[in-house]
């Protein structure tokens, strides 16, 4: 997806805001089990940054990472169904929420070790441009992983080796309930600035200035110009994880929800379209996820005997554990 | 017939891939220089995009590597010090093992590890003398132990083409070994060889540890026929050649130079237990529980497992049965 285009903006923002509303439906209501970290209001970083990327440049997200992954283009049906542990599901069902993956189209997956990506995204596009394809990618983490020594070291490494990485930190002012006051010495601007790195804060609730500074990120990658680092002050519109929905945790003042949810990516994206337009992409966002459910739903549970398939791609077997 | 150090072997085994599969690059610490004296001519050869040296960031180039793989490559990474793998145990076993099946089949993670001079170094003390080939094997990344010149460059061979990550450990103990070696060839992962045939007791060695099998084999000749086998290949580990060798015999000694608890040599008596009635309870020699290794020599060698402890833990099973 290249190009100013508001309306994919707004329907990618409203797909995933739809998305993890129903996985949320679905969490409830025993369909997905573990739960998952919702990206509700965090929208509009995924939509920006996917929007200033091509089809074949790579991506990875985090624990939080319904949004990366569709963003980039992943069908929400199969998506959906890795969530509820199908066999029709993006991992057929053995990754589920956290490591939901789809290398058709560039997702090297969502990784739920916090600052693990950096170091592997950094790897693919080094190997992929050393194979002559143009590309670039882009690693999505939070501001708890600013403080995990091997994120850091994958700054230096892409910032050594100049890989074209767009890495992009979603400051949501937490990390689980540690405030980034508590935990950031320095600022995330600084650590890129220690490795040489150019990095740009940008507003990540509103879709179209990230799209912006990623675009302009990437016209310098694409010519030739080596990482750089986004920082995207967003918040989180709902529980670290949907475990909350059960255990309140106090550590967001209520005036402070309410101050982060009145700056909607969804609406202010939805505020730069012809309301029929936005109705129009609202009913086929719906028909999609309608669609979606019920492909979810209807897809056929793993096998118990076919747990360890894919555990070895060489076609190694394991030995099983019984008896 | 050509001589073949394992260092050499080594040597080849990289240049001779790297020459077949455009893919195959090599990463590691101060290897443009091949300060561990294995990647020797390989920059000059292949250039520094396919042999590039690291910065001091192992977390960092290990899933570098993964990466990589994710992206068509067959990486190998080489470790100034077996003890590093611990800094890197999150990269290989969280991400390099885990990506093909949490991925659904996605993808293959075909990178190799490579640890020239694995267990003690003599002098190197605490936090340079690991052996810790059982942990690979226990989370089930497939792991090698090369004992010769010759398996050392068939194992790297097949490690590289394989498709999963392979962790290769080069024991420090056989690194200055020679051998004639006509033509060599990529040797099976998986698949071990009876070095030694004999009919009264199986010894199972790892690594360096062969050929002090061997020795204490021929020591005990005229008292005992001591069949030496080498597993070679630590993960899959080939239970069916060391079952048919040990119902043979009737008797089994394994000698590990990994920690006691929870060590390879336990799951190799475990497992042939569990297949095999003995005439004699089973015995192991090991590095002991928790092992730091000391730095004064006499201290290092008292902590490893040595010809005598093979040789009294041969005639206890022996006498038991
Ligand atoms: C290395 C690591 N440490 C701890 C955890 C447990 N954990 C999961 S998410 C999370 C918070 C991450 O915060 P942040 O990076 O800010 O992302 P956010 O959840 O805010 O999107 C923690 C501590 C983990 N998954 N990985
Ligand atoms: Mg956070």
């Amino acid at each position: 997806m290249t190009g100013p285009d508001p309306v994919w903006l707004y329907r990618t923002v409203r797909l995933i805001r739809r998305f993890e509303e129903r996985a949320i439906e679905l969490v409830d209501a025993g369909e997905i089990v573990g739960g998952i970290h919702p990206y509700l209001g965090q929208e509009g970083i995924a939509a920006g940054v996917c929007a200033a990327l091509a089809a074949d440049d790579l991506v990875t997200g985090t624990h939080r990472g319904h949004g990366h992954v569709l963003a980039k283009g992943a069908d929400p049906a199969r998506m959906l169904a890795e969530l509820c542990g199908r066999v029709t599901g993006l991992n057929r069902g053995r990754g589920g929420s956290m490591h939901a993956a789809d290398f058709g189209v560039g997702v090297l997956g969502a990784n739920a070790i916090v600052g693990a990506a950096g170091a592997i995204l950094t790897g693919a596009v080094w190997e992929r441009r050393r194979r002559g394809a143009d590309v670039v990618g882009a690693t999505f983490f939070g501001d708890g992983a600013v403080n995990e020594g091997m994120l850091l070291e994958a700054f230096n490494l892409a910032a050594l080796w100049q890989v074209p990485v767009l890495f992009v930190c979603e400051n949501n002012g937490y990390a689980t309930t540690m405030p980034v006051a508590g935990a950031v010495a320095g600022t995330v601007a600084g650590r890129a600035a220690a490795f040489g790195m150019p990095s740009t804060a940008v507003d990540g609730q509103d879709p179209e200035r990230v799209r912006e500074a990623s675009a302009a990120a990437v016209a310098r990658m694409r010519a030739g110009g080596g990482p750089e680092l986004i920082e995207a002050h967003t918040y989180r519109f709902d529980a670290h994880h949907t475990f909350e929905h059960r255990v309140r945790l106090d550590y967001r003042p209520p005036e402070e929800v309410a101050e982060g949810r009145s700056r909607d990516p969804v609406d202010i994206q939805g505020a730069r379209l012809d309301p029929a337009v936005r109705a129009e992409v609202d009913a086929s966002v719906e028909a999609v996820l309608d669609a979606a459910v019920d492909f979810a739903l209807a897809g056929p549970h793993p096998d118990p005997a076919t747990a360890l398939d894919h555990l070895y791609a060489s076609g190694l077997t394991a030995r099983t554990g019984g008896g | 017939m050509p001589r073949l150090s394992y260092r050499r072997a080594l040597t080849r085994a990289l240049a001779d891939e790297m020459t077949r599969d455009e893919s195959v690059v090599v990463l590691g610490e101060d290897i443009r220089v091949a300060a561990a004296n294995v990647t020797t001519g390989l920059l000059k050869k292949f250039g520094p995009e396919r042999v590039r040296d690291t910065p001091l960031s192992e977390q960092a180039f290990t899933s570098f590597a993964t990466g990589a793989a994710l992206a068509g490559a067959r990486p190998v990474v080489e470790f100034q010090i077996p003890s590093l793998l611990f800094l890197v145990f999150e990269q290989i076993v969280n991400h390099a093992h885990k990506f093909p099946l949490m991925t659904g089949g996605q993808c293959a993670v075909p990178v190799t590890y490579l640890v020239p001079g694995s267990g003690s170094r003599t002098g190197w003390a605490g936090q340079h003398s690991d052996h810790p080939y059982a942990l690979f094997a226990h989370v089930g990344v497939t792991t090698v132990v090369p004992a010769t010149p010759a398996d050392a460059y068939g194992l790297l061979v097949s490690a590289i083409r394989c498709d999963d990550p392979v962790v290769v450990f080069a024991p420090a103990g056989a690194l200055d070994l020679r051998e004639d070696v006509a033509e060599p060839a990529p040797v099976p992962l998986g698949r071990g060889v009876v070095r030694r045939s004999g009919d009264d007791v199986t010894v199972v060695a790892v690594g360096h540890l062969v050929h002090d099998a061997l020795a204490v084999a021929e020591e005990l000749s005229g008292q005992a026929s001591v069949e030496v086998f080498d597993p070679r290949t630590l993960y899959p580990f080939d239970f069916d050649g060391l079952v048919d060798s040990v119902r043979r015999t009737g008797r089994l000694v394994v000698v590990d130079d990994g920690n006691r608890s929870c060590g390879i040599a336990g799951e190799i008596i475990a497992t042939v237990v569990e297949r095999v009635r003995l005439a004699a309870p089973p015995r192991r020699v090991t590095r002991p529980d928790g092992a730091v290794l000391p730095f004064a020599p006499a201290l290092d060698r008292a902590v490893q497992p040595g010809r005598d402890q093979l040789t009294a833990a041969i005639q206890l099973t022996l006498k038991d049965g």
